[in-house]
């Protein structure tokens, strides 16, 4: 029997009270949150509204699993995933502006870490790890392969380390299939073990998702509250002076390359974090799971959630991995073109509304600002500017 | 460990025969890369599917005339040029018009247009996907696979030949055409400074537009000599041609016409020697060690002019 076998009301209940004690934890022991929390309430009438909706949501999806049958919470648990693995792109294409097309491959990393570090691929470690010691392990080698790749890419323009990071998903790929002694190649890794926990009928069992979503949902709001941070804080200031104008940052001061290895190192090691959880989950990963079409599909949620929003990639990543299941009743063609509308969803996005469904408050009046001052604002190296110069003098096509 | 005397020595000679033809294809995808570079200074990063729009076009039209045996006469495939081309250049026009016309008129950032262009790249990968379905199809045969001749031990094929000499003649006439007539002319003001250009009268939008009709149409010319070649087509068949064509592009210098042919060839025989020596099943990676490589230690390529670094 598992802990969580109760029925519904006492469940609700019990996740409702740990929720209240974890925010009442979280307001003792940071005050720089409780303080503020307290204000909302007292004097900012703006805010009311807006946090107890938070609240609201943080809330229910805490209670999904008391009124959801286990499909549910499989679905609910991978939204999850897919929300860290969004949200730590976002720091890297939202905040930072960089273009990282082989996200998946810290994903795999990660996976693959788990996969091998646990005992479970060709090679035995002479330790028993469970997935609580591997994911620091995991955290530190993705953070690490970030800053491998990043440091040569990241001195270049845009573009290049858009088309590296592609390749160097490919390469994570071909290499999980071809180095067998390690990865036993395109059988994949069976049987990675699920988290085990320090007394007697461990909740993390196979016919069981609930503690494996309200784990992911643990470390989703620890990794909200993180980014959070760093976006208010210097660093986050000087994300959005790189992804604005570099030069300009370069020439205030801002040490543009280092910052910038930063926000892709954070946004790899997010990705292995979510990849652990996933593999030790899942409990089987082969080369087959790490696709480009999977970095696509982060990059797509992103995107439409509102680059540098928070709350935007949260929702990009629950839309776009439910959307699916709720069409899952019409015909196999609508089922099929699910990729190609995540395709036509960023041209799309980035023609009429570049910044989002959420829009990030910071980024939703720079692009204002953009559209109003075409032309005048451009950057050296920028693609041309608007027409708005050109057109009269080429005399056709006049906008 | 690698058997050096063998993939250096003895085999040595067939693998340059087949890196060369191959380095041909990626030199004709690589053009493409290097004209919108040159023009717009962004990354066509759906110039892969312009590429297999090329591959998939031909084959629609040598099926048409193909017989049971799924084979077609050889003029038929001179013939299959035409449309082959004025297809891809279509593509790589709508491309344009669509994904990106519309960031240019605002202004957009950078990043923006790589989205569009990863957008617009994966849904037309997959609009073939759900057309022509998941399966390998056969691209007609028309031409004899037996060896024409050999040169010492190493058997040529008609198609090697056919490759190179298509590749010779359109870079020759690409060059000509850049270097030789007004619209080249027109081109290339826009490449070295799209503002001043404006001022001069040129029509920046009709030299954008043309660039892209030029690119699509070596992809397209590409794609049926790929056709030609490898026999197969598949919607995702476009990938990592284009990403080893965009290598063989910054190998030799990006926004470099003649660059991009040095690129390719380099490309495409280190890729065949390297196979030899690693692996059929590492093939894939050396593209990418290369680039990474070309990028951390001179990213303005072999024949670059300063164009690689950052802003």
């Amino acid at each position: 029997m598992t802990p969580l076998a109760l029925g519904p009301w006492p469940r609700v209940g019990l996740v409702f009270g740990g929720f209240a004690v974890a925010i009442w934890l979280l307001a003792m022991l940071e005050r720089r949150i409780g303080e503020p929390v307290r204000r909302f309430y007292d004097s900012n009438e703006r805010w009311a509204f807006p946090s107890s909706f938070m609240l609201f949501i943080v809330g229910g999806a805490a209670v999904v699993p008391a009124f959801s049958d286990k499909v549910q919470i499989e679905l609910a648990f991978i939204v999850g995933v897919f929300a860290l693995l969004s949200l730590g792109l976002n720091v890297v294409v939202g905040f930072a502006g960089l273009l990282d097309l082989g996200y998946v491959a810290f994903f795999a990393i990660g996976a693959y870490t788990m996969g091998v570090l646990s005992n479970a691929g060709p090679i035995q470690i002479p330790w028993d790890l469970s997935m609580w010691q591997v994911l620091p392990a995991a955290v530190a080698i993705t953070l690490l392969a970030g800053f491998l790749l990043g440091a040569p890419t990241l001195r270049l323009r845009g573009d290049y380390l858009a088309i590296v990071t592609l390749g160097f998903g490919e390469i994570v790929r071909i290499v999980a299939q071809n180095l067998e002694p390690v990865t036993r190649g395109s059988k994949g890794i069976i049987g990675i073990p699920p988290p085990k926990v320090p007394f007697e009928g461990t909740p993390f069992a196979v016919d069981n998702p609930t503690p494996f979503y309200l784990t992911t949902f643990a470390f989703l709001l620890i990794m909200i509250l993180v980014i959070r941070r760093l976006n208010h804080s210097r660093v986050g200031r000087y994300w959005a002076a790189i992804r604005e104008d570099e030069v300009a940052a370069e020439a205030m001061g801002v040490p543009t390359l280092k910052y910038k290895l930063w926000a892709f190192a954070i946004g790899a090691s997010t990705s292995g974090f979510a990849g652990v959880i996933y593999a030790s989950r899942v409990g089987f990963i082969s080369p087959e799971s790490f696709q480009l079409i999977t970095s696509i599909t982060i990059l797509a949620m992103v995107v439409l959630g509102g680059l540098g929003s928070i709350a935007g990639a949260l929702v990009g990543a629950a839309i776009i991995q439910m959307v699916p299941e709720v069409l899952r009743s019409l015909p196999a063609q609508v089922q099929d073109a699910r990729y190609l509308i995540f395709g036509a969803i960023l041209v799309a996005m980035m023609i009429f509304r570049p910044q989002g469904v959420i829009p990030s408050r910071r980024r939703a009046a720079e692009l204002k600002g953009e559209v109003m001052e075409a032309g005048v604002t451009a950057m050296p190296g920028e693609a041309p500017p608007a027409d708005v110069i050109r057109e009269p003098i080429s005399g056709e096509e006049g906008t | 460990m690698p058997d050096w005397g063998t993939c250096l020595g003895s085999e040595l000679q067939f693998r340059v025969v087949g890196g060369l033809s191959t380095g041909s294809i990626y030199a004709l995808i690589a053009l493409g890369y290097t004209l919108v570079y040159g023009v717009l200074q962004l990354i066509n990063f759906a110039h892969s599917e312009v590429f297999m729009s090329g591959i998939l076009a031909g084959m629609l039209f040598l099926n048409v005339f193909a017989g049971g045996d799924q084979t077609v006469a050889p003029f038929l495939f001179v013939v299959a040029f035409l449309p082959t081309m004025a297809a891809a250049a279509g593509v790589a026009v709508a491309l344009e018009r669509v994904a990106y016309r519309p960031l240019r008129r605002r202004g957009a950032s950078r990043l923006a247009y790589l989205i569009s262009a990863i957008g617009a790249s994966f849904f037309m990968s997959n609009l073939v996907l759900l057309w022509r379905g998941r399966e390998f199809e056969n691209f007609p045969r028309s031409i004899d696979p037996a060896p024409l001749f050999n040169i010492g031990r190493v058997p040529i094929q008609t198609a090697d030949i056919v490759v190179l000499i298509v590749m010779v003649i359109m870079m020759v006439g690409l060059d000509r055409f850049v270097q030789r007539t007004r619209t080249g002319k027109g081109i290339r003001a826009v490449a070295q400074d799209v503002e001043t250009a404006g001022l001069m009268g040129v029509d920046i939008n009709r030299m954008v537009t043309i660039t892209f009709v030029i690119g699509g149409m070596l992809a397209g010319a590409a794609g049926l000599l790929y056709g030609l070649k490898f026999g197969v087509m598949r919607f995702d068949i476009g990938f990592l041609p284009g990403i080893k064509a965009f290598t063989a592009a910054v190998l030799g210098g990006i926004g470099n016409i003649r660059g991009a042919m040095l690129g390719g060839m380099t490309l495409g025989l280190m890729e065949s020697i390297g196979a030899g020596c690693f692996g059929n099943a590492w093939k894939d990676v050396i593209a990418f060690v290369l680039l990474v490589g070309v990028l951390m230690f001179r990213p303005t390529g072999i024949l670059g002019e300063g164009v690689g670094q950052k802003a």
